[in-house]
C-alpha cells in the first residue's frame, strides 16, 4: 500500500460549554491512502459529520478542531483561512447530504461548477463554463448544456446530487469527503450515484471518505471501515473483516439489528437505550450503559484501541477475549 | 382471511391550475391512478415505491385524509362515504414519518394521546386518563412520560408516543407512513419490534408505507409495488422477494445494498421516474425498462397473475 494521503492523529472537535469543552469528536486516529475508500459509520451524534467538517476546516465556531490532520505531508490544523480556501474545493472536496441546501439557489449549476475552476485553476469563465458542461456529462446528466443553465430547484434530487459531485470533482481532488451523499435519494438513484462515485474514483484515483449511517451501503463500496460511537472510533477494520467478524459489541449490535434478507426472525435484536449525551465528566467506556458485557472495569476506564487481528482495531476490554 | 379494507379503482388527481379564466393548458398531476387492493384482518401490507410514486397519497386516502378523485373505499364491507366515515374513522389511524412534526410541542404527552378519544367523544375524562396511562405503558414509555412535553423525548420515544396516540381509539388498521425513516438504525429495530408485538397482541392490520425493502421483508405479509401512481406488482412477501415478476420490482430489489456484497457495476437501472404531470404513454415504466418492446410504448399492461402463481399479480406485458 502506498503512503497515506491523509493521516489523522488525536483529532478532537470541541465546543465550549459551561465548565469546559464538550468534545463531539474525542480523539480519533486513522489514515487513508490514495485510491482507497474509507467508510465511516455511526448513528446521529457520533461525530462522523464533525470529523468531515474538520477535514474541510469548516467546524462551525465557536467549535474548534485540535490534534493533527496531515494531508499530503502538510499539517492542516492551525493553517490560515487563506490556506484553507486554497485547499478546499481544490485538493479536498466535499459532497453533502442535502444538495438543495448545499447548492446556491440563485446561481445556475453550470456557473457553480465553473466557479470552482475559476477560483482554483484561474481559468476564464468561458473555458470553465465549457468544462462544467463536460463535467455534467461525465456525471451522467442528459443534455448537459441545457442543464448547466438550470437552477438547482429545476433539477431532481438525483440530478442535484450529480451536479454537486461534478462540482466537487471539478479540480480532480486527491480526497473526496462524502457525507451521507445518497441518504436523501431513492434506492435506484442511490445505486446510480454509488456506481458513479466508484467509476470516477477509478478514473481520477482519488481517496474517498464516505460517511453513512447505512452499513449496507458502506459495506458495498468501502475498503476499510471505521465505526464511531459518541465521538470515538470503537472499531476499525478492513470491510470484509468488519462484517465477517465484528469485535466491538456496538458493531455487533448494529449489524444484528438490521433485518437479514435471507432469514426472517420473530424479533430483531435491539441495542437498548440511546446514544449518551457527551459529558465532559464521563468516565469509562462510552458504550458501557448499553452494553450487555459491561462490568465495573468498563465503567472505570476508557478502553484503548487494540489491534486484535492485522489491521483490525477495537476499543473494547472484552474484544480481545 | 377476512377483508378489512378494500380499495377499488382509486385515483387521485391534483389540479395544478391552468385551463381557467386565465387560459393555459390545464395541468393535472396524476398521483394515484386506478389502484385496487385489499388488506385483510390482522394482515400487514407494504406499500413500496420511490419518492413520487404516490404511496403517501394512497396512505392518506386509506386514512381518510385525502378524498380520492375516483374509486371507492370499503371498510368491513361497507362503502365509505360522508355518512359512514365518522364511524370508521376511529378504526383507521395513522402514524407519520416525522415524529418531530407530528406531535404538538405545546401539549403534554397525556393530552396528545388522549386527543383522538376526546375528539371522538370516547369515554369520560377519568376513563380517558386511565386509557392514556395504559397506552403509555403498552408502547414501552415510563409512566412519568404523561406529564412531559414532546421536546423532552428522543426521536424513537416520540414515535412511540405517536403510536400510542394511534392506538388510543382501539383501531383495526394503522397506516404507518415511513415510521422508521427518521430514526437511527439502533432505534429502528426497537420500534419495529414494538409494531410487531402490538399486532400480535391486538390483532391489528398495518398498511406499512416504506422505501426500505429490508424492513419490509422483515415485517409484512404482502407487498404492493407502486410506480408513478400505478400498482405494478402485488404479491405475498416471499414470492415477491424470491421471484419478483415485474422488471421494476427486479430493479428495485437489485438496487438495495447488502452487507457483504461488493458493488457489481453496470447493472443499475438507468434514468429516473418521469413526472406524474406528464406520464409516458403505454406502460409508464417503458422508458427505463430493459425489456421494453413496441407494445409497451402503446398499451398499458393490466395487473394479472404471473405465470403459474395465482396470488402473484404483476402489470407487465413480459412478466416473469
Amino acid at each position: 500500500m502506498s503512503a497515506p494521503l491523509l493521516e489523522v492523529r488525536g483529532l478532537r472537535v470541541g465546543f465550549p460549554r459551561a465548565g469546559g469543552l464538550r468534545h463531539v469528536v474525542a480523539g480519533i486516529d486513522y489514515a487513508l491512502s490514495p485510491g482507497r475508500t474509507l467508510g465511516v459509520v455511526g448513528e446521529s451524534g457520533c461525530g462522523k459529520s464533525m470529523t468531515a467538517l474538520a477535514l474541510m476546516g469548516l467546524v462551525p465556531p465557536p467549535g474548534r478542531a485540535e490534534g493533527s490532520i496531515r494531508f499530503d505531508g502538510r499539517e492542516l490544523i492551525g493553517q490560515s483561512a487563506a490556506e484553507w480556501r486554497a485547499l478546499r474545493g481544490n485538493r479536498i472536496a466535499m459532497v453533502f447530504q442535502e444538495p438543495m441546501t448545499a447548492l446556491n439557489p440563485v446561481m445556475p449549476v453550470g456557473a457553480q461548477i465553473a466557479e470552482v475552476q475559476v477560483l482554483h485553476k484561474h481559468l476564464g469563465w468561458k473555458e470553465a463554463g465549457e468544462n462544467a458542461v463536460a463535467m455534467l456529462e461525465a456525471v451522467g446528466i442528459n443534455s448537459p448544456r441545457e442543464r448547466a443553465r438550470a437552477y438547482p430547484h429545476q433539477l431532481s434530487g438525483g440530478m442535484r446530487q450529480r451536479a454537486m459531485i461534478a462540482m466537487a470533482l471539478a479540480c480532480e481532488p486527491a480526497l473526496l469527503v462524502a457525507d451521507e451523499p445518497t441518504t436523501a435519494l431513492d434506492v435506484t438513484i442511490q445505486a446510480q450515484i454509488l456506481d458513479l462515485m466508484l467509476e470516477l474514483q477509478d478514473r481520477i484515483g482519488m481517496a474517498i471518505q464516505f460517511i453513512s449511517h447505512n452499513l449496507a451501503v458502506v459495506s458495498e463500496i468501502a475498503h476499510e471501515i471505521i465505526v464511531m460511537y459518541a465521538g470515538r472510533i470503537v472499531e476499525r477494520a478492513p470491510a470484509d473483516a468488519l462484517f465477517a467478524n465484528p469485535r466491538h459489541p456496538y458493531t455487533q449490535g448494529l449489524i444484528a439489528t438490521l433485518p437479514d434478507p435471507e432469514q426472517r426472525v420473530a424479533r430483531l435484536p435491539v441495542i437498548p437505550g440511546g446514544v449518551p449525551d457527551l459529558d465532559a465528566g464521563a468516565r469509562g467506556c462510552r458504550f458501557a450503559d448499553r452494553c450487555a458485557l459491561a462490568d465495573a472495569g468498563c465503567r472505570a476506564a476508557e478502553p484503548p484501541a487494540e489491534e486484535i487481528a492485522p489491521g483490525h482495531f477495537a476499543a473494547c476490554f472484552k474484544a480481545a477475549a | 382471511m377476512n377483508e378489512l379494507v378494500a380499495l377499488d379503482g382509486i385515483s387521485v388527481h391534483f389540479h395544478l391550475g391552468g385551463g381557467g379564466f386565465l387560459g393555459g393548458k390545464p395541468r393535472i398531476l396524476r398521483a394515484v391512478e386506478n389502484v385496487s387492493f385489499a388488506i385483510g384482518e390482522g394482515e400487514t401490507l407494504a406499500l413500496v415505491g420511490e419518492s413520487g410514486s404516490g404511496k403517501s397519497t394512497l396512505g392518506n386516502v386509506v386514512a381518510g385524509l385525502q378524498p380520492p378523485t375516483a374509486g371507492t373505499l370499503r371498510f368491513r364491507g361497507r362503502t365509505l362515504d360522508r355518512a359512514t366515515w365518522p364511524q370508521a374513522r376511529r378504526s383507521i389511524q395513522i402514524v407519520f414519518q416525522d415524529p418531530f412534526g407530528a406531535l404538538d410541542p405545546r401539549m403534554p404527552v397525556s393530552a396528545i394521546i388522549a386527543e383522538p378519544l376526546r375528539i371522538q367523544g370516547i369515554g369520560t375524562p377519568a376513563e380517558r386518563r386511565a386509557r392514556t396511562a395504559a397506552l403509555v405503558e403498552q408502547v414501552g414509555l415510563p409512566v412519568d412520560a404523561l406529564n412531559r412535553y414532546p421536546h423532552e423525548f428522543s426521536g424513537g420515544q416520540r414515535q412511540r408516543i405517536a403510536i400510542a396516540r394511534a392506538l388510543a381509539p382501539d383501531p383495526a388498521l394503522i397506516v404507518a407512513d415511513e415510521p422508521l425513516s427518521a430514526l437511527d438504525v439502533s432505534i429502528q429495530s426497537q420500534v419495529l419490534n414494538l409494531m410487531k408485538e402490538l399486532q400480535e397482541r391486538l390483532g391489528l392490520s398495518y398498511l406499512f408505507i416504506s422505501h426500505d425493502l429490508a424492513v419490509v421483508n422483515h415485517l409484512v405479509d404482502r407487498v404492493a409495488v407502486l410506480y408513478l401512481g400505478r400498482l405494478v406488482e402485488l404479491a405475498p412477501r416471499q414470492l415477491l422477494f424470491d421471484r419478483p415478476s415485474h422488471p421494476y420490482t427486479q430493479a428495485l430489489l437489485h438496487a438495495v445494498p447488502r452487507i457483504g456484497r461488493k458493488r457489481a457495476r453496470g447493472q443499475t437501472i438507468k434514468g429516473e421516474m418521469p413526472s406524474p404531470l406528464n406520464p409516458p404513454p403505454g406502460c409508464v415504466f417503458h422508458p427505463r425498462c430493459p425489456k421494453a418492446q413496441d407494445v409497451c410504448r402503446t398499451t398499458a399492461p393490466i395487473l394479472e397473475p404471473a405465470p403459474g402463481r395465482a396470488a402473484h399479480m404483476s402489470a407487465c406485458h413480459f412478466k416473469e
